[in-house]
């Protein structure tokens, strides 16, 4: 165990490293680039036994690493932004063929105009394939979970890809104290990689020809379904097992800070979680009981672990760094969805910030939740449902 | 080495009852891939003829290990499957199978990407001429003259020279064959797996439903392909181009039959004067001069 300096990207880098990835394919594409640099010099060197594939585009990037995987070894990539994107086909080809594999994504907004900043447009378009979806708020997390989600991928109970989300910039080129573990830590926890088939020489296989029933096309979808679903106990599982080696427990699909005796809630995902943190201190300073939910995993939907906690609050604010232009943020339909379904009527409000990579700060935060805090307790109820914040 | 009926497998790794059309040409070339390379081949399979030919899941008609993939990403899952088999030190020989859409249009840069990279794999460009699984649409490797749903008076461009193009990456082999022709392909199938790196193979393949011809006539029509000139079987190791057996007479211009012969079995060419006749012959000639300049004659 060594602590190092590292950025979010070399964070990622140095976890597909230590979980042993035998064939590495990407792309560059700002600001995920230093990823597969990192990779590229740690095979050039001899530090890893691994084969680049160096593609020609996103496209062929997944495609690669897909076929690397489906041959039965261990696969990575990484991507932002449009690059996600354009293998959007991929993404899916990938979860429906059941194989597992793990992606860093480092979340870029989208455009046009050109714009490299974050926000979290480019994983949220993802989030029905069938992929498990991760949020990082530090690079000590990126390491983690990118490990951790070889783990939770290749467990029978799931055999699903998994992606790994942290915010460009605030995370992918900032350089955090970063403790890695040793390898030898990393081979007790991680096994050989399991999967749900491999292709061989000589083995009639074949994957994804035309379905004659579509009753059982459609008990695939459902099976993908399921399979998010019983990932919930997988990722409680290993994030207690990894707790126990590392002493890094983070609390399975979400984290809860200052929740205990909080009546008004923030929900949030991504780097500004810890600027979150910073405007739940000055709110309570105010007198006001704020917590905060951490939304680690957006797939599957931590929807018991966000329930437990709002079902005696006083209103819930959903901050969303994407849109589903027309609707509302995606973060927040969920919230509201499964309050809904589970009989919750509470004042639920979503904050649309930081899109486009807008600054917001632990200020704006706080004076965003502390004016909507204000309306609830003032009337019991949001007026409007939708807030586009710009900052104060 | 060249190939006799007596060297070839019995095993059938394409079974009866697929669901190929009536003289489907791509059938003909699945069944030669298996004589030719037995068990060895993992097959990936873009979106085309093929993904339907094989039949209809849970059951198939490939004896392959067969990975159907997305359109525009044949070449690179291919790329993958074969670093991992070379990882796992399984002797494979990794063939993507793509018609001339998801080789030449939408697969292209796919393609072009994997030859670059000199990547151990094989691709085989199953060239029926149109999209012919989304109902006969033109593409770029359909000739000059020809009829199909999105070009009713007649294509208006010239086919694209995509061996050439495939030549010009400097892979270590490039090669054209056809379905009349199965011991050549055979041939140049196995000289193919025995390579390391990027192979291309580029099969002509006549589609009776799409240029409209009996489907007894299959092989007929790609025999007439070469016999006319219109289609060159060559093959080019490290560059070095050589005129295949069946093609060499036709070097000579006087040998080559009129290709009014291979167009009138066809009804896509129904459309064409005799000017447009003249641009075809004319783009034979071109070709010949081009392949016999590189062979060196």
């Amino acid at each position: 165990m060594v602590v190092k300096p590292l950025t979010g990207n070399y964070a990622a880098a140095y976890a597909a490293k230590l979980s042993r990835v035998k064939v590495v394919a990407a792309y560059p594409i700002t600001p995920q680039t230093t990823i597969v640099e990192k990779l590229a010099q740690f095979i050039e060197d001899g530090e890893m036994d691994a084969k680049m594939i160096r593609v020609e585009s996103e496209h062929s990037a997944l495609a690669a690493a897909y076929g690397a995987a489906s041959g039965g070894v261990r696969a990575f990539t990484a991507t932002s932004s449009q690059g996600l994107l354009y293998m959007h086909e991929m993404v899916w080809w990938v979860a429906g063929s059941r194989i597992p594999l793990v992606m860093t994504i480092v979340t870029r907004t989208l455009g046009p105009p050109w714009n490299i900043w974050t926000d979290h447009s480019d994983i949220m378009d993802q989030r029905d394939s069938g992929w498990l979806i991760m949020m990082a708020e530090h690079n000590q997390e990126v390491l983690d979970e990118t490990i951790k989600m070889f783990k939770i991928t290749e467990d029978p109970r799931v055999f699903l890809p998994g992606m790994v989300g942290l915010d460009a910039f605030i995370l992918s080129h900032t350089t955090e104290p970063v403790d890695i573990p040793d390898q030898e830590l990393v081979d007790t926890f991680l096994p050989p990689r399991r999967q749900p088939y491999v292709f061989k020489p000589g083995d009639s296989l074949l994957m994804g020809n035309v379905p004659r029933n579509l009753k059982e096309n459609m008990r695939m979808r459902e099976d993908i379904h399921n399979s998010l679903e019983a990932a919930k106990k997988v990722i409680e599982e290993v994030d207690e097992e990894w707790g126990k080696l590392t002493g890094r427990r983070y609390g399975g699909l979400i984290e809860c800070y200052r929740c205990e005796d909080a009546s008004h809630f923030i929900v949030g995902m991504g780097a500004w979680v810890g600027d979150m943190r910073e405007a739940v201190d000055s709110l309570r300073t105010n007198g006001i009981k704020v917590g905060l939910i951490k939304v680690r995993y957006v797939r599957p939907f931590p929807r018991e672990d966000i329930l437990k906690w709002v079902v005696n609050a006083k209103s819930v604010v959903v901050f969303d760094r994407s849109v589903s232009a027309g609707s509302a943020g995606p973060l927040f339909l969920d919230v509201a969805a499964h309050l809904m379904t589970a009989g919750i009527h509470v004042p639920v409000k979503n904050i649309l910030a930081g899109i486009t990579g807008l600054d917001v700060t632990y200020e704006d935060i706080a004076d965003a939740v502390l004016k909507s805090v204000a309306e609830v307790e003032e009337t019991g109820k949001f007026s409007r449902f939708i807030e586009w914040y710009y900052g104060r | 080495m060249p190939v006799t009926l007596r060297d070839l497998p019995k095993e059938k790794l394409l079974l009866p009852g697929n669901a190929s059309c009536p003289g489907c040409p791509e059938a003909l070339g699945l069944k030669y891939l298996g004589m030719a390379l037995g068990k060895k081949v993992i097959l990936v399979v873009p979106a085309g003829c093929t993904s339907i030919i094989q039949g209809l899941m849970p059951g198939g008609a490939f004896i392959y290990p067969t990975l159907n993939v997305p359109f525009a990403s044949s070449d690179a899952v291919a790329a993958g499957v074969s670093a991992a088999k070379e990882i796992l030190g399984e002797d494979a020989v990794v063939v993507a199978w793509g018609g001339d859409g998801g080789t030449a249009d939408i697969g292209f840069a796919t393609l072009s990407g994997a030859a670059e990279r000199n990547d151990n794999i094989i691709h085989i460009c199953v060239d029926n001429e149109a999209y012919m699984n989304t109902g006969i649409q033109r593409s770029s490797l359909t000739p000059y003259g020809a009829w199909t749903t999105t070009t009713w008076r007649g294509k208006r461009e010239n086919k694209k020279e995509l061996p050439l193009i495939m030549l010009m990456h400097k892979v270590p082999y490039v090669a054209t064959a056809s379905v009349g022709y199965p011991l050549d392909f055979i041939a140049k199938l196995r000289k193919a797996a025995s390579i390391k790196g990027f192979k291309f193979i580029h099969l002509h393949a006549p589609c009776p439903v799409g240029w409209r011809f009996d489907p007894s006539k299959t092989v007929e029509v790609a025999k007439l392909a070469v016999e006319t000139g219109m289609w060159i079987l060559f093959e080019a190791e490290n560059g070095k181009v050589t005129i295949s057996p069946p093609s060499r007479p036709y070097a000579d211009k006087s040998k080559r039959k009129p290709i009014e012969e291979y167009i009138k079995l066809q009804g896509r060419f129904r459309t064409l004067t005799k000017d447009d006749i003249k641009i075809l012959e004319k783009a034979v000639d071109d070709a010949w001069n081009t392949i016999l300049k590189l062979a060196g004659k």
